[in-house]
């Protein structure tokens, strides 16, 4: 036989549908950008701007060359010798934030005490001079240093844009599609073959499945490679989270879907359904600010839930046990919105 | 490989008894909101024959095959297909039948093949889709995307996909609708070929030369009925004349004038008369001897021609004379 002739598994329709969903979606680069580079890019953002810089060193001045080599003495000081006029400019600058002045009579401290890192300074700077001069502490101690990461912003923004970007992608993924063959008639086209029904629906789902390998690995593969984001909890767990998630919103991608006849209205519905839970979800800021009153509702969106989840998982490494409720929500979008889709789908 | 693979392009589709007939429609009804789309339309369509729903935009053309497609549900009537009906099996007539529909669009980022290996999975048996790209003829296109083919390429990928099932009923609505003129006589050698290999094919236009010449039989549709059935030759022997003349007269001084109807109807052989925007019509049996005689009367009344041509009657003209209105005035 030729060499075009179809093998078995090429003669099935779930995969040559699945198969479709791939090729359309590797033959659109804006898809590919806005699915896997731009959380990446928007995490190397955040990450940069919310930078925890290393045990901050203050930058304090000094008078005298004595001064400033007191002060150096201080890991937690960098010190410039620097005459009393040009200091009080560089104070007012901000470029110092104490400047230490020799008087005859000692040592005066110039800097502006409304300022907590100024405050630490001068604690800093009083104790490496009086060292310097030769006081013995009274009471002996030492320090025992603890870097959490887990507490920094950007392992808290992590889970967030991991939420947001499996909302984005099953929604964008299977609302757009799908109104965009219906709008083009292909929809009613396939209906009118003998194709199984609930095959092309179940194509989605597929070629979800991969993507979110992908989509999620690089993700969280460069979330470690760069800012050494925690995984606390199992990564199986965590991966079956984000398959929930994904499920859930292609559940909800599925009804805004089901029956909007051109791509601009379901455009429209997408962004209306995404839009509360870009504000209320918790990406960039705890959910938890928002007053009690709305609270439930915060609660009760898919994308809450999501963030929640994976936050419980990847820092504070919950089991899937503790976070029954979040999963109970995802699962509700997931079988709720499908169920109605599919009595209200429109084929043609 | 078993025979399902490839019993040829041009196969007629196997395993029904030849006496069941393809089409059978009785009495068949379908209300839209604001338009009585079909209304009580009977219609039988024989194995091996390409039968035409010639129509205006708006006759029921389209509804009327989506009935037959069973993708619009009729109000009322009886809809059998080689036998069977959609309520009881649907999914056997989907894998028996063929579609294309008006104007669908497929995914212009997958390539021809790529969609045709799409459709060809959704049939238990069939052509192979080598095949169905020989027989549209989309060879050189295989491996381009839909999104940069040719209108017509486009139009005959849609057929492919339609025939990759090899169907034994094949439906064809308004195929070479918006084509330029090479592309429709391309696709209406392909409708030959099929024709040729004794398949089936129901199929509508609005086009009378396109039914002329693809259809066994035509049934021409207006609001919904038919108001008449037969073949081409049929069809146009029942206008009354084969020839048709067509002309436009000017006066000696006033320039506008009006022409007696009763007066041509009176010659000899002048079978009808209708006046449309000037210009007269008269369906006539033997020009050679009506049109000298129709000269005398004019020039008589001393009226001069500003127009004159003949031409052999067409479905056009049974529109025409069976409706008042032109086909394409809708």
């Amino acid at each position: 036989m030729s060499k075009l002739d179809m093998n078995r598994l090429e003669r099935s329709s779930l995969f040559q549908l699945t198969l479709v969903r791939f090729r359309l979606f590797l033959r659109e680069p804006e898809a590919i950008f806005w699915i896997f580079c731009f959380p990446i890019l928007l995490a190397m953002g955040l990450g940069i701007a919310f930078r925890n810089r290393p045990a901050d060193v203050l930058q304090v001045g000094a008078t005298t060359m004595q001064l400033t080599q007191a002060l150096a003495a201080d890991k937690g000081l960098t010190s410039v010798t620097i005459d009393e006029q040009a200091g009080t400019h560089a104070l007012a600058t901000g470029s110092i934030l104490l400047l230490a002045i020799q008087k005859p009579e000692g040592v005066a401290y110039k800097y502006d005490d409304t300022n907590p890192d100024a405050r630490t300074a001068r604690l800093l700077a009083d104790r490496a001079i009086q060292t310097a001069a030769g006081r013995r502490e009274a009471v002996h101690a030492e320090n025992d240093l603890v870097h959490e990461t887990g507490s920094r912003y950007i392992d808290f923004v992590v889970p967030g844009l991991l939420g947001m970007n499996l909302m984005g992608s099953a929604m964008w993924g299977l609302g757009f599609s799908i109104v965009d063959a219906r709008q083009k008639k292909l929809l009613k086209r396939m209906v009118a073959s003998p194709m199984p029904k609930w095959q092309y629906l179940a194509s989605f789902l597929l070629s979800r499945l991969v993507m979110l390998l992908i989509e999620v690995g690089a993700f969280l593969t460069f979330a470690r490679l760069a800012f050494g984001v925690p995984f606390r909890g199992s990564l199986i767990e965590l991966g079956i989270l984000c398959l929930l998630t994904s499920l859930a919103f292609s559940g909800l991608g599925l009804l805004t879907a089901s029956r909007a006849r051109t791509t601009e209205a379901v455009s429209g519905l997408m962004n209306l359904a995404m839009l509360p839970m870009w504000i209320l979800s918790g990406v960039f800021f705890s959910a938890s600010r928002f007053p009690a009153l709305i609270q439930p509702v915060v609660r009760a969106l898919p994308l809450t839930a999501a963030i929640d989840a994976m936050r419980g998982n990847m820092l504070q490494g919950m089991s899937l046990g503790q976070l029954m409720i979040p999963v109970a929500i995802l699962l509700a979008w997931f079988v709720v919105p499908f169920a109605i889709s599919l009595r209200i789908f429109r084929w043609r | 490989m078993t025979n399902q693979a490839n019993n040829g392009a041009l196969g007629t589709g196997a395993g029904t008894a030849e006496s069941v007939r393809p089409l059978l429609l009785r009495g068949l009804r379908k209300a839209f909101t604001d338009v009585q789309a079909v209304d009580g339309l009977d219609l039988e369509v024989e194995r091996g024959e390409c039968f035409g729903l010639l129509g205006p935009n708006g006759a029921g053309k389209t509804t009327t095959i989506e009935i037959c497609e069973g993708l619009t549900t009729p109000d009322s009537g009886t809809v059998e297909l080689l036998g069977l009906n959609w309520k009881a099996n649907a999914a056997e007539l989907r894998q028996r039948i063929g579609i294309q529909l008006q104007e669908t669009q497929f995914s212009e980022k997958l390539t021809v093949e790529e969609t045709l290996r799409l459709f060809r999975s959704f049939f238990k048996r069939g052509i192979s889709v080598d095949e169905s790209i020989k027989t549209a003829q989309l060879e050189e296109k295989r491996k381009s995307r839909v999104g940069g083919l040719s209108g017509g390429q486009k139009q005959r990928l849609a057929m492919a996909t339609a025939l990759v099932g090899d169907p034994e009923l094949l439906f064809l609505d308004e195929p070479t609708t918006g084509l330029d003129p090479q592309a429709r006589r391309h696709l209406w050698d392909l409708v030959d070929e099929l024709k040729q290999a004794g398949r089936t094919i129901i199929l509508t236009t609005h086009y009378m030369d396109e039914a002329e010449r693809l259809c066994d039989r035509v049934a021409i549709m207006d609001h919904g009925k038919a108001i008449a059935l037969g073949t081409p030759q049929q069809l146009i022997a029942s206008v009354g004349g084969e020839d048709i003349v067509e002309f436009a007269v000017v006066g000696h001084e006033t320039g506008q004038v009006v022409v007696d109807a009763e007066l041509l109807t009176a010659i000899p052989g002048v079978q009808s008369h209708r006046v449309d925007a000037g210009l007269h019509q008269l369906a006539v049996s033997e020009p050679h001897l009506v049109v000298p005689l129709i000269f005398t009367t004019l020039t008589a009344k001393g009226l001069h021609l500003s127009e004159f041509r003949t031409h052999s009657a067409t479905l056009e003209d049974v529109f025409v004379r069976l409706t008042g209105r032109n086909l394409r005035d809708e």
